[in-house]
C-alpha cells in the first residue's frame, strides 16, 4: 500500500466522524476573522442563541476596511467604518481576541497569523477568507471558507467537509538571480490554469521550493487559490520550526519538545501517491508578469501578449479577446511596453518584511519614474512596518518617491479609499488581477516585489534580473 | 435555509467563463453587515454603465443594454447558465446571497470554484453540472427560443427541456438531502456533541500547545 501524503495525515489527524454518506467531520483547530466576511457569522449565533464553542481558537483583526493612510481620525468612509465598529463589537461581546486598528499587532490576517505563531504546523485553520491557503506553508491544512461556515466553526469548532484530492507541484532546481516566490507560483498558474488546482489539495516541493525562506513559501501557498486549490501545502522543515519559534503563540519548555517531536512527521512519505503530478524546472522560470484579467493570463516580462487568433479553443479565444479589450492591450506587442499609472507593493501574497527588503533593494538610490503617478508601499502588519523602519527600508522607498503607509490590505482589492481610477495600469504584487478588482476599470498586472519596484523606476516593465541592486539588502531577500 | 425541491424557471445565459466572485459581486457592496439586500448590485460593473456605491437608488441607474440580464427576454430568469469555472476567486458568500437575492435558484455550468460551489449549497442554490456538450446545446436552445424554461428536479437529479428532453445530473448524496429538506447545517453537527467532545479531549491530550488559554 503506497504512504500517505502530507494531506491525507492531516486530514486523517482532524478526523472527527465519517458519516455515511460519504461526508466527514473535520475538527478546526484555529480561525482566523476579519470584519468583512463576520458580521452576518456572529448575527447568525446570536439569532440562534449560540455561543462560540473555544474562545482561544479564534484571532480577529480588521484589514480588509482599514486606512493605510493616518489613522487618528478613524475611518471617513461610514459604511467602512460600521463593518470594523462591528466586528470590534462582537469581539468584545463575545471575548475574542482582538489585534484592533490602533494595536502595533493589527495587519493583514494571513501576515499576522504567523507573525504571532499563531499558525502553527499540523493545525486546521480556517478564514472567511481564500486567501488563507497561505498558511499551508507550515504543514497545516488551511483553507477560505463562506461565512455560514464561518458561523458554523464559531458554533461547533468542525466542519463537514470531502476529502479533497491530491496534487503535487515539483519545483526542482536553482532559481535564476532576480527569480521570486511569486514568479515561481504565476509560473504555476500558467501552466495549470485557474481552474487546474479545483478539488485538489496542492503540495509544492522539490529543491527550488525547500531552498525558498518561509516568506516565499507563504507566498507560494497564498496562490494556490488562484489556481483553484483551496489549500497549499509544504512539508515542515528546520526552517518551518526555527521560524515559528519564540513567537508569542508557539508553544514554550515542555511543551515546545513535544510538537517539535510531533512536527517531524508532517511530510508526505516517501511512497505517497499523488492523484497528478506537476513538475517544473526552476532554471526555466524567469519573472512574470500577468497582461490579463485572470492569473493564469501570464507571460514571462521579455514575451509578448498573445494573440487571439493563434487560439484554437473558442472559449479560451474569446476570453483572450475580452482581456485585450478590457486592458486595452494589442496582440503580439512586447510585454515591456504596457504603459504603467501606478504601483502597488502590498497585499497578504507579498507585504512581509523580506518582500519590502527585495523591493527595497531595487529601490535603493533609484527615484520613481515621473511617469508613474503613484507608487505605495503598504507593510502587511503593524509590525512588519516596525521592523523596516527599524532596518531603514521606509527611508529607501520615501526617498526614491514611494509613498509609506499604514498596514492593510490596502488597493489589493481597494475596500478602502486606494483604488486605480479607471483606466489606469498598476503594477501590483497582489494576487488576482480581475475585472475591477483594484477600481472598476482599473487594470492590473500581478508581479513580484522586485520586479514592481523595477517597473516604478522605470515607467514601464522591465527585466530585474538587468538591474543592479543593493548587494546588502538582496543577500537579505530571495533577490540574490 | 429555504429549501430546494422541484423548479421551474426562465433561463439566462452568461457566455462567459472564468466569471469571478469579484464580478458577481464587487467589493464595495461587501461592506454591508447584513445577509439581504445584494440583488440589485449582482455583475454590478456589467449591469449598469455608472460607478455604483452601496446606498445608491439603483432604480435610477444607467442600465448597460448589451448585458445580457438587462435584456426584456430574460427579465424574471430564475435559472443561470455559465461557463466553466463559475465562481472562481474570493470566498465572498455575497456572491450566493447575491444570486438568491436577484432570484436565482439554479446555476448550470460546466465546472465551479471549490468555496463558490459549497457556498451554494449552504443558501438554497442548486449549482448543477453538465458535460460541455449539453451546456452548448443548452446555450443554443436559450438564445434561438424565446422565454426558453427549465424544469429541475433535485428529487430525481433531472432537468427537463421544453420538447420533453430530460437530462440526468449527479448531486452528493449529503448535500442533496441538507439542500433538499433546507436543514440548518450546525444543528446537524451539534447532533454529533458526543463525537466532538470525544475528539477534543484525545486532541488535548496530543496537542496541549493548542489548548492553553
Amino acid at each position: 500500500m503506497a504512504g500517505n501524503t502530507l494531506y491525507d495525515k492531516l486530514w486523517a489527524d482532524h478526523l472527527v466522524a465519517e458519516n455515511d454518506d460519504g461526508s466527514a467531520l473535520i475538527y478546526i483547530d484555529r480561525q482566523l476573522l476579519h470584519e468583512v466576511t463576520s458580521p452576518q457569522a456572529f448575527e447568525g449565533l446570536r439569532i440562534a442563541g449560540r455561543k462560540p464553542r473555544r474562545l482561544e481558537s479564534n484571532l480577529a483583526t480588521p484589514d480588509h476596511n482599514v486606512p493605510t493612510t493616518d489613522r487618528t481620525n478613524g475611518i471617513a468612509d461610514p459604511v467602512s467604518r460600521i463593518q470594523v465598529q462591528t466586528l470590534d463589537d462582537n469581539c468584545d461581546s463575545y471575548g475574542v481576541t482582538e489585534f484592533k486598528m490602533d494595536d502595533i499587532r493589527q495587519g493583514i490576517v494571513h501576515i499576522v497569523g504567523p507573525e504571532q505563531g499563531y499558525t502553527l504546523p499540523g493545525l486546521t485553520m480556517v478564514c472567511g477568507d481564500s486567501h488563507t491557503a497561505t498558511h499551508g506553508a507550515f504543514g497545516a491544512m488551511a483553507f477560505g471558507v463562506g461565512t455560514s461556515e464561518v458561523e458554523h466553526v464559531l458554533a461547533t469548532q468542525c466542519l463537514r467537509q470531502k476529502k479533497m484530492k491530491n496534487m503535487l507541484v515539483r519545483v526542482d532546481g536553482e532559481l535564476g538571480t532576480g527569480v521570486t516566490a511569486k514568479d515561481v507560483v504565476l509560473a504555476v498558474i500558467g501552466e495549470i490554469g485557474t481552474a487546474g488546482g479545483n478539488g485538489h489539495a496542492i503540495e509544492f516541493a522539490g529543491t527550488a521550493i525547500e531552498s525558498l525562506s518561509m516568506e516565499g513559501r507563504m507566498t507560494i501557498c497564498n496562490m494556490a487559490i488562484e489556481a483553484g486549490a483551496r489549500v497549499g501545502l509544504v512539508a515542515v522543515d528546520d526552517k518551518t520550526i526555527e521560524y515559528v519559534k519564540g513567537r508569542p503563540f508557539a508553544p514554550k519548555g515542555e511543551q515546545w519538545d513535544m510538537a517539535v517531536e510531533a512536527w517531524k512527521d508532517l511530510h508526505s512519505d516517501a511512497d505517497a501517491d499523488f492523484d497528478r503530478v506537476v513538475e517544473l524546472k526552476a532554471e526555466e522560470i524567469i519573472p512574470q508578469v500577468t497582461w490579463g484579467t485572470s492569473p493564469e493570463m501570464v507571460k514571462p516580462v521579455n514575451g509578448n501578449i498573445p494573440n487571439p487568433e493563434k487560439e484554437s479553443n473558442p472559449v479560451k479565444k474569446e476570453g483572450i479577446e475580452r482581456a485585450l479589450q478590457y486592458m486595452d492591450m494589442k496582440a503580439d506587442t512586447p510585454i515591456t511596453s504596457i504603459p504603467l499609472d501606478k504601483v502597488f507593493i502590498g497585499s497578504c501574497t507579498n507585504a512581509r518584511i523580506e518582500d519590502l527588503r527585495e523591493a527595497a533593494a531595487v529601490a535603493k538610490g533609484r527615484k520613481v519614474s515621473p511617469s508613474i503617478k503613484q507608487a505605495m508601499v503598504v507593510p502587511g502588519s503593524g509590525l512588519v512596518k516596525e521592523q523596516a523602519e527599524a532596518e531603514g527600508l521606509h527611508t529607501i522607498f520615501t526617498e526614491a518617491g514611494f509613498e509609506w503607509r499604514e498596514p492593510g490590505c490596502s488597493m489589493c482589492l481597494a475596500m478602502n479609499a486606494d483604488r486605480l481610477e479607471s483606466g489606469e495600469h498598476c503594477a501590483s504584487t497582489s494576487n488576482r488581477n480581475f475585472e475591477g478588482r483594484q477600481g472598476q476599470g482599473g487594470r492590473t498586472h500581478l508581479v513580484s516585489p522586485a520586479m514592481a519596484a523595477a517597473a516604478a523606476v522605470h515607467g514601464h516593465f522591465v527585466d530585474v534580473r538587468e538591474l543592479e541592486l543593493d548587494p546588502e539588502l538582496a543577500k537579505a531577500s530571495e533577490v540574490h | 435555509m429555504e429549501a430546494f425541491t422541484q423548479h421551474t424557471g426562465l433561463v439566462v445565459p452568461l457566455d462567459r467563463s472564468n466569471v469571478d466572485t469579484d464580478a458577481i459581486i464587487p467589493k464595495q457592496f461587501l461592506k454591508s453587515i447584513k445577509r439581504t439586500g445584494f440583488g440589485p448590485n449582482l455583475f454590478d460593473e456589467w449591469r449598469y454603465l455608472d460607478h455604483g456605491e452601496p446606498g445608491m437608488d439603483n432604480s435610477k441607474r444607467p442600465l448597460n443594454p448589451d448585458f445580457v440580464m438587462n435584456k426584456d427576454r430574460y427579465q424574471g430568469a430564475s435559472i443561470l447558465l455559465a461557463r466553466e469555472n463559475f465562481g472562481c476567486g474570493s470566498s465572498r458568500e455575497h456572491a450566493p446571497w447575491a444570486l438568491e437575492d436577484y432570484g436565482i435558484k439554479a446555476v448550470i455550468a460546466p465546472s465551479y470554484a471549490d468555496i463558490f460551489f459549497n457556498n451554494c449549497f449552504k443558501n438554497g442554490i442548486l449549482p448543477i453540472v453538465l458535460d460541455h456538450t449539453t451546456m452548448d446545446t443548452l446555450f443554443e436552445q436559450t438564445e434561438a427560443n424565446e422565454g426558453f424554461k427549465l424544469d429541475i428536479d433535485l428529487d430525481k437529479q433531472t432537468v427537463t427541456m421544453p420538447n420533453g428532453d430530460v437530462i440526468g445530473f449527479e448531486v452528493e448524496s449529503d448535500r442533496k438531502h441538507s439542500l433538499y429538506n433546507g436543514l440548518d447545517d450546525i444543528g446537524i453537527t451539534l447532533q454529533q456533541e458526543s463525537a466532538i467532545t470525544e475528539y477534543e479531549s484525545a486532541r488535548q491530550k496530543r496537542a496541549p500547545w493548542l489548548f492553553n488559554s
